[in-house]
């Protein structure tokens, strides 16, 4: 099939479905598969060489004399040539137990300029870069589009953050964890006479009515999750209940029920000055995430595909300040029971000053989406040439890197 | 399609009042811009250079913690840290109630949203959470007295402000051949460079490479800023020798600010800068789909005036496309909570009254659920443009909560809903939302529902 038919036909079905007055608020049979994917969306670019530090490779030490790696940062050795970063100590564990994994020396196409805000929007929409004009989409609603007959609860954009990975025609939810809506049914009908000609409006006060009314009735959900944690030994090391513990929990509620993908950012990468201090929050959230959905999911954890992504890594040699700087090449973060931890995966191109992108970066020998297509094929049993056609335009997903157990 | 005062508060001020006459023409908007700041002088906000505490204020009281430590009196030392931090936080919700008595109260509003506008288009974050209480009296200095003056002034205010030097880390950055570089092993920070390039002046399309990138940033070292006099050169981080940005090479003789204030001035009127900021303009005020030939006019008329901002803003109020009876924009969140405060019209000692429980309660907490965490942006690129980024079920969960609950909060006694609708819509109010105002079964639902009507959300 065409890529054009494909997305038109999937196009039709996600207005439709959106349109359609939402009035169950428990959601019927949801999706076709039952592994959950989780994408986390690591904004400000990690730096893949100190979060999984090559300590093995001889020219890595002399590129950064104050940002210690292996032993000499007390990071953990994973493999005798790559280390984990010590504020990422709370997933050694996991990745003992084979539940957490990496792969290095990937990026988006996104090549040069080193812009954020382009990086990310071109590794959320799944592009191979911004030259057709348009950001219409992210490849996980690209992924809804392709499936016919989805609830919108099956896909969960969670936090303040507009998430472009799930925006799209297919239907998906978006929610804070601290929202909350409480209003007659006199109003609402009012609403519904104030927003009728408007289809933005109309639409998205009809989707806020729906989730608030959803999540009231799963009070109990919410409890059991709060349960569940509380009785997890993998709790103690949760340092902080900030807002992204919330939006964990919150995803692990929807996840244990109908929700079979959700997706939110963890900010603070940036790490441009005094890497050792900026790391510390960051891994602290991420680490803290993780930690929280495996408790918050309890057996469901089994069945969960965890994908950590940002938008490029950084620069190989340590700046003038304690930090990086923007660079290329960096590393995909991999968690959960369905994924085949306890190894760093990847093609490592070396790091000397000739194997270096451009004389300053790590060199990517992968398209990352080649791995979130890898999964999203396993867990949805989609096709390559509807991955490489519809879902990552220009993509060539290569082997199979069988990352899913 | 010509001038309408109703379409003027609402799409380029902050929404009707009951008791402030809109203006009555284009020209009456533009005079009153380059007139007098009458609001910001009867609401005043203290410059970064006024405000208690100030940086030195801060750093002078934690240092004092320090000191009593070794030396005693650490209670004493601590309580008037803490002290100074309560007034840093007051200090937050006073500017917030100054800020929204000026934009409740104005004649001139279309200056309000300028302002907003370009505090937004050179954003800054507080680098810590003790001194959030400096973003308004940043942009009291470096912002608010060039809206209506040539965008290079803007700029050199802007980019060289303490705060915008912090946020991109421009402070750290030394030239790799300068002295400190030599002695303290640190090189080159290229994050404010690249955001000039890419975000303030040509914009991330225009016509620059990496080198320029790397040049412009090895220019600006020697740009830093300290606690005590705010910005200032230090040529010890300076690079030594010329650099060269978009073909035209600056320095060369002994290092100076000079030479960075002249790129600015440069980048300021270059044609890719015109280009960005006429779109950038137009896609804030009127909407998403830009008439290329307005923004031509636009920055033709700029580039003929040497950068005046004036001949922007003339160009766009005087297109067609700027009175076009359709909506094509949302209020953002806080532009939503200003003009609905408008329309209800409170006495303006009360929004002065308004207690840092009450600023939180009403503003605050309310924008960040609707997506707009208030003078903090996740990057320097600003808040979104796109309605979709803002009108999502959240977004829409906190404004209908807002709509529905704040307003008996602000004022004593309701006004007639079916009244309301006329403040607040004028003659645009649609059918539909007449009949909802007056079919409330409360006057609170009623008063809710016009406000949270996709007619009042709109632009």
């Amino acid at each position: 099939m065409e890529r054009r038919s494909f997305l038109k036909n999937g196009l039709m079905l996600g207005c439709s479905a959106a349109a359609a007055p939402l009035v169950t608020p428990v959601a019927m049979a949801a999706a076709p598969w039952d592994t959950r994917l989780v994408v986390i969306i690591l904004r400000g670019a990690m730096d893949g060489l100190d979060v999984i530090q090559p300590y093995g490779d001889r020219d890595m030490a002399a590129l950064r004399p104050n940002l210690p790696v292996g032993e000499a940062g007390q990071a953990l050795d994973l493999d005798g040539f790559y280390a984990l970063h010590p504020h990422f100590a709370a997933l050694k564990p996991l990745y003992d137990a084979g539940e957490f994994g990496a792969v290095h020396a990937v990026s988006t196409p996104y090549r040069d300029k080193r812009s954020h805000f382009d990086g990310q929007d071109i590794l959320e929409a799944g592009l191979p870069d911004l030259t057709g004009g348009g950001l219409r989409d992210g490849w996980l609603n690209r992924m809804l589009q392709v499936m016919p007959g989805l609830e919108a609860d099956v896909a969960y954009a969670i936090g303040r953050e507009q998430m472009l990975v799930l925006t799209g025609d297919a239907p998906a939810q978006r929610w804070s964890p601290d929202a909350n809506l409480n209003i007659s049914p006199n109003a609402r009908a009012l609403l519904n006479v104030v927003h009728h000609d408007d289809p933005l409006f109309r639409d998205a006060s009809a989707e806020a009515i729906e989730i608030a009314e959803q999540i009231a009735m799963g009070e109990a959900e919410a409890e059991e999750t709060a349960d569940m944690m509380a009785a997890s030994p993998m709790m103690e090391a949760v340092r902080s209940n900030g807002e992204h513990v919330r939006i964990a929990e919150f995803a692990a509620t929807r996840l244990r029920a109908d929700t079979r993908i959700a997706s939110f950012s963890i900010n603070g990468w940036d790490t441009h000055a005094r890497q050792a201090n900026a790391m510390r929050r960051a891994a602290g959230a991420l680490t803290d995430t993780i930690l929280t959905l495996k408790a918050g999911l309890g057996p469901v954890w089994e069945k969960t595909a965890i994908l950590c992504m940002t938008e490029f890594g950084r620069t190989a040699r340590e700046n003038g300040s304690t930090g990086t700087d923007h660079g290329t090449g960096g590393a995909l973060l991999y968690a959960g029971g369905a994924l085949r931890g306890g190894q760093v995966k990847g093609s490592w191109p070396g790091l000397g000053d000739a194997d270096l992108y451009d004389g300053r970066d790590l060199m990517p020998t992968r398209d990352v989406r080649a791995y979130a297509a890898w999964v999203m094929r396993g867990v949805t049993g989609l096709d390559a040439t509807t991955l490489e056609q519809a879902v990552f335009p220009g993509l060539d997903m290569g082997s199979d890197p069988s990352i899913l157990l | 399609m010509t001038f309408d005062p109703t379409l003027a508060e609402i799409r380029f001020g902050n929404g009707l009042s009951p008791v402030v006459a809109a203006p009555v023409s284009v020209d009456a908007m533009l005079s009153a811009l380059e007139g007098p700041d009458r609001f910001g002088a009867a609401f005043p906000i203290p410059t970064y250079a006024e405000v208690y505490p100030s940086p030195l204020d801060i750093r002078n009281a934690s240092r004092a913690v320090n000191q009593a430590l070794e030396n005693g009196g650490l209670e004493e030392a601590e309580a008037a840290r803490d002290e100074m931090r309560a007034a840093a936080r007051e200090a937050v919700g006073t500017f917030i109630a100054r800020q929204m008595a000026r934009d409740v109260t104005t004649t001139d509003a279309f200056r309000e949203r300028l302002v907003r506008f370009w505090a937004d288009h050179f954003s800054v974050r507080p680098v810590s959470g003790g001194i959030r209480h400096l973003v308004s009296p940043h942009i009291e200095a470096f912002v608010r007295p060039y809206v209506a003056g040539s965008f290079a002034d803007l700029l050199v205010a802007a980019a060289t402000s303490p705060m915008m030097i912090y946020f991109l880390d421009q402070h750290q950055s030394m030239g790799p051949n300068s002295q400190a570089a030599q002695r303290r092993d640190r090189g080159l920070n290229e994050n404010l460079a690249r955001e000039l390039l890419e975000l303030h002046t040509l914009g991330v399309g225009g016509d620059y490479r990496q080198t320029d990138v790397r040049e412009l940033a090895e220019l600006l070292t020697g740009l830093t800023a300290n606690a005590q006099r705010g910005t200032q050169f230090r040529r010890q981080q300076a690079e030594p020798g010329a650099e060269t940005v978009l073909g035209v090479t600056y320095g060369g003789d002994e290092e100076s600010i000079d030479h960075i204030i002249a790129v600015l001035r440069d980048l300021a009127v270059h044609p890719d800068t015109a280009r960005h900021l006429a779109t950038k303009l137009y896609v804030h005020f009127v909407g998403p789909d830009v008439a290329e030939d307005v923004v031509a006019r636009m920055a033709a008329a700029y580039l003929a005036t040497d950068g005046s901002l004036m001949a922007l803003y003339d160009g766009l109020l005087g297109s067609d496309e700027a009175w076009d009876p359709q909506l094509h924009k949302v209020k953002q969140p806080y532009d939503f909570i200003a003009s609905s405060m408008r329309a209800l019209a409170p006495p303006t000692e009360d929004i002065l009254a308004a207690t840092l429980q009450d600023v939180r309660r009403l503003v605050q907490r309310p924008l960040a659920v609707m997506g707009q965490t208030w003078q903090s942006p996740l990057g320097p690129d600003g808040w979104p443009e796109e309605a979709e980024d803002w009108i999502t079920p959240q977004g829409m969960a906190g404004r209908i909560t807002w709509a529905m609950q704040a307003p008996k909060e602000i004022i004593h006694r309701l006004p007639d809903p079916r009244e309301f609708v006329g403040h607040a819509l004028g003659d645009r109010a649609p059918d539909a939302v007449v009949f909802a105002a007056g079919a409330a079964e409360t006057i609170s639902d009623g008063i809710g529902v016009v406000l949270a009507s996709a007619a009042f959300q709109r632009r």
